[in-house]
């Protein structure tokens, strides 16, 4: 019997106007539906904190839920002091949407590994 | 002569009590495993003649914040006063099975895997008491973990000066340059938490920032 997974590609805009709590709840209930996704972009380092505490709070609440695997890429940071100062001021207007963040169930991804360009997914047998 | 004695006592007094600083909150944080209870236990046999806690090759041994109160460290003739806490290891997933592989039952699998989630909150609720913040990572382990770079980031946003301590430098695998280049911007320890190895350099750069 073929198995199937999911991966969800979900752009900047679609968490862009809600509060750090709302983007965690999104993405927790999509991972709760066995779905990878891939965000455009990254959270804040402390909505980050807090995906992970939310994280731990529902692995003792939900059956069979173990947890998340999260790896964030982040473009070359090899530019020019105009180039930095450009992104960063379109960082704190529009949001990080130069890095892509992969999250997913750890009951379906086994690992995932990160070098500085390159993300691989181990996937578990189902 | 007498006179140089006396002068060598007042300076020394007088040096202590102005090089002392009172209780610098060091937390010690990281993954599971990295050996951030090896490091504490170190630090306070050095100076205080006894343990913190226990270290374990099964991840997640430390599942609540331990604080050791006034540990006076002295590096180069000046001395600070320490409030060290070791923290549980931070992580994204914790899966009950992986304890069995550990020779535990099921029902004592189970209440691990609860302490531990619980000792994961407790650890990233402390950050904001830390004034400085000692990352421990094991050297053997690839360090681009997200956990390592949420950590990072939190510290950041919130100023807690951050150096990091590559660990298990004694082993064959053990890499630091892979840390030194994925964390470029912070300064890098490689040592042995378990034989003692560069602890010195360790309490030197520890020194240089709380200066």
């Amino acid at each position: 019997m073929a198995s199937k997974l999911t991966i969800h590609f979900m752009p900047y805009d679609e968490i862009s106007s809600l509060s750090g709590q709302e983007r965690i709840k999104k993405l927790l209930k999509m991972i709760l539906g066995d779905k990878i996704i891939l965000l455009q972009g990254r959270l804040k380092a402390d909505e980050e904190a807090r995906l992970i505490e939310d994280t731990m709070v529902m692995i003792g609440h939900i059956r069979g839920f173990k947890g998340i695997e999260l790896a964030v890429i982040t473009p070359n940071k090899n530019i020019t002091v105009f180039d930095q100062f450009r992104k960063g001021i379109a960082k704190m207007l529009l949001g990080d949407r130069d890095a892509m963040t992969v999250i997913g169930p750890a009951s379906i991804v086994k690992e995932i590994k990160k070098d500085p360009s390159k993300i691989e997914l181990f996937l578990k047998k189902v | 002569m007498v006179l140089k004695i006396i002068k060598d006592f007042v300076k020394h007094v007088i040096g202590r009590i102005f090089s002392k600083r009172s209780n610098v909150k060091l937390g010690f944080y990281g993954p599971p495993n990295g050996g951030k209870t090896t490091l504490a236990n170190k630090i306070c046999k050095d100076w205080l003649g006894e343990e913190m806690g226990q270290a374990s090759k099964i991840p997640h041994e430390t599942r609540e914040i331990s604080i050791k109160e006034k540990v006076n460290i002295t590096y180069k003739d000046k001395t600070l006063t320490f409030k060290i806490a070791d923290t549980p290891g931070i992580a994204t997933k914790i899966d009950y099975e992986d304890f069995l592989h550990f020779g535990m039952n099921k029902t004592e699998a189970k209440k691990r895997a609860r302490e531990a989630t619980k000792g994961v909150i407790e650890s990233i609720k402390w950050l904001d008491d830390m004034e400085l913040v000692v990352i421990v990572l094991d050297s053997t382990q690839n360090p681009y973990n997200q956990v390592n770079i949420t950590l990072i980031g939190n510290l950041v946003a919130r100023k807690i000066p951050v150096l990091i301590v590559a660990n298990k430098m004694d082993l064959r695998k053990s890499d630091i340059k892979s840390i030194e280049a994925a964390f470029p911007e912070y300064p890098v320890i490689g040592i042995s938490a378990k034989n003692g190895n560069n602890i010195e350099e360790f309490y030197e750069q520890l020194f240089e920032m709380v200066k």
